[in-house]
């Protein structure tokens, strides 16, 4: 049952990333803008412009450039970025283990934080420490990560300057790493004074991401949680003398938890598009800095394989969630 | 909202939100029309010797610039009045625009049902799986920069926020008992729709539209910062935002300020949408 679930799953994820390519090819195609006009010193011969055109291969039919480009991606090939002049899948996966370790702990962070918030305004359902749950969340999401993030570089960076603002390491490190997953690397290979400067750096744009997903998962799981408290089964547990912890963090948590993690995926969605410009504001070199500064330079290639890149990233995480959706929930498992 | 009941003297707390953020959108509103006699520079005019002068608490401030200036030495005040025009341009046009097309297909989804329903709640239901700012960008990036593209973008990621509420809200109404009493009598299916149902959810859109104005700041800003809204000479909150950020450690207050300005105006914005809900709506007011 559940490998018939995922063998379906796992083959509409072609037809999707079909559509996906499709329309990332014709959207790019009508934008206004000429790419070679960019690249070209003034006063090149239009000879020079022709061959331009011919070497990117913008001189032949959308169709025909549809087709080249649609095999060559199969093989793995998304050309060559037309403003930095390298692969694009070379640059998009240098780049892509710094968004993902920023977005995972983000993730990480915005679900400890959410479900901790959730029982202790549970627990003390009606008393002070709920209205001050309540007051966090609706602060939190209140302001956007944009805000967040730069509410930070003021306090933490400038004012108070405890925390570095920009990029993902202290350039005076002189650490070789072999992966791009300087988090992962670092503590495998036991270097902790690296670790602590990464951690260092990843910390004002992790919070920033974290905060209004925190909110989110607060609220829902709060809601549930309240729901899931009037059951039967945990009067039950209640009759049995169990303690009002356990009853809370044992026995309804895992119940309760279902919309939450119903919910996560579309949020972690849209937390790795927040990477995009939290990235930008805190230079940090993963794949949404990089989005941005393909799409100011028209960098067609490079869009086209972020844009996929994000795609399938999302399509993952839905598939992933779906999945853990199941374990939690046996009854949808077993219609 | 249990607090919309709680009161402050003889004013309720709904009436006490909408006073201070319409005080401060009123504030917005005159800072952006009037901006060519309040601004004391004009928000182009370069000083190149006078770049990155403090604000007036400082002790060398320049009495020409009161909240001092950027890099290029233009006028910090006169910037970010210049930039409140833009910021309300975008939030008045873009949300009632998003709002205009999200209730017209609310209405009809709602109250007609069948296939056209299915089809417009499963467009909603995917197009908010999206993350919005992702889609902002890529939108602006197709069909490119300026002011028009960025209201383009928000009309059209944001007109979901309408039609799902406006759609539910229909629903709701179409069941009470003033629109059986309508449909006995024997008005047209058009007539309950425009005459009957908008009215009674007018309260709903003036609330949604206060808070998407505040939204559409944010978005306008982030679009501005990463340089993707109107050109960059032009004074916008996020403009400034981006270049303060450049000299963040010299000059840490280019950045303040019109980080502040974003914050109070949203704040303000979401303070009078919550107001309004809370006044507005009949069954909240109690």
């Amino acid at each position: 049952m559940a490998s018939r679930f995922l063998l379906r799953r796992l083959l509409l994820i072609l037809p999707t990333l079909f559509g996906v390519s499709i329309i990332v090819f014709v959207l790019l195609r009508v934008v206004p803008g000429d790419p070679i006009a960019m690249m070209i010193p003034p006063g090149a011969s239009q000879a020079d412009i022709d061959n331009l055109r011919q070497l990117y291969g913008l001189d032949k039919s959308i169709l025909d450039q549809y087709l080249i480009w649609c095999s060559a991606v199969m093989g793995g090939d998304f050309g060559i970025s037309i403003s930095l002049r390298q692969d694009v899948v070379h640059l998009i996966l240098s780049r892509l283990p710094a968004t993902l370790e920023l977005a995972l702990s983000a993730m990480a962070l915005a679900v400890v934080l959410g479900i901790a918030l959730a029982i202790v305004g549970t627990y003390w359902q009606n008393r002070w420490p709920e209205a001050v749950v309540d007051g966090i969340s609706g602060f939190n999401q209140a302001i956007p990560d944009f805000l967040w993030g730069l509410i930070f570089i003021l306090v933490l960076g400038v004012l108070w300057p405890i925390l570095p603002i920009s990029g993902r390491i202290d350039p005076r490190t002189g650490i070789e790493f072999t992966t791009q997953f300087y988090l992962v690397e670092s503590i495998l290979r036991g270097e902790f004074a690296i670790l602590i400067d990464l951690v260092r750096h990843m910390l004002l744009p992790m919070v920033a991401l974290a905060l209004p997903l925190t909110a989110v998962i607060t609220r829902t799981l709060k809601a549930s949680l309240f729901e899931t408290m009037t059951q039967d089964y945990i009067l039950l547990s209640e009759i049995k003398g169990f303690s009002r912890w356990r009853i809370l963090i044992v026995e309804a948590l895992r119940n309760a938890l279902i919309p939450t993690v119903a919910l996560s995926g579309v949020q972690f969605n849209f937390l790795l598009g927040g990477t995009v410009l939290i990235e930008r504001i805190f230079s940090y070199p993963g794949i949404g800095n990089m989005a941005i500064g393909a799409v100011i330079d028209r960098d067609l290639p490079l869009i086209q394989g972020l844009i996929i890149t994000f795609a399938i990233i999302f399509i993952f995480t839905n598939l992933l969630i779906d999945l853990s959706y199941r374990l939690l929930n046996p009854r949808v498992a077993n219609e | 909202m249990n607090e919309s009941g709680r009161r402050f003297g003889s004013l309720s707390s709904g009436h006490i939100r909408v006073y201070l953020g319409g005080s401060v959108v009123l504030l917005m509103i005159i800072a952006a029309v009037f901006a060519p006699w309040i601004a004391p520079h004009d928000p182009l005019e370069q000083d190149l010797i006078s770049g990155l002068l403090p604000p007036f608490w400082s002790s060398d401030y320049d009495s020409a610039y009161l909240l001092g200036t950027d890099s290029l030495g233009r006028d910090l005040l006169s910037r970010l009045i210049y930039g409140a025009r833009i910021a309300l341009i975008v939030a008045i046009v873009a949300a009632t625009l998003a709002a205009v097309l999200g209730t017209v297909l609310g209405l009809l989804a709602g109250y007609f049902g069948g296939l056209f329903d299915t089809t417009i709640s499963r467009m909603v239901d995917i197009w908010m799986s999206f993350p919005p700012v992702l889609l902002s960008i890529i939108l602006v990036a197709v069909i490119g920069t300026g002011l028009h593209s960025v209201i383009i973008a928000i009309v059209v990621i944001d007109w979901t926020r309408f039609c799902r509420v406006v759609r539910a809200e229909v629903l709701v109404q179409r069941e009470q008992e003033y629109i059986t009493s309508a449909v006995t009598i024997g008005l047209g299916r058009w007539t309950i729709l425009w005459r009957e149902i908008l009215p009674n959810i007018v309260p709903l859109l003036i609330t949604l539209l206060t808070l998407e104005m505040g939204i559409a700041i944010i978005v306008e800003a982030i679009l501005s910062f990463v340089g993707l809204s109107v050109s960059s000479d032009q004074a916008t909150w996020g403009g400034l935002i981006q270049e303060g950020r450049l000299y963040v450690h010299q000059a840490w207050w280019v950045m303040t300020l019109p980080v502040l300005c974003i914050i109070a105006s949203v704040l303000a914005f979401n303070a009078l949408g919550d107001g309004l809900r809370s006044i507005l709506d009949p069954v909240m007011r109690r």
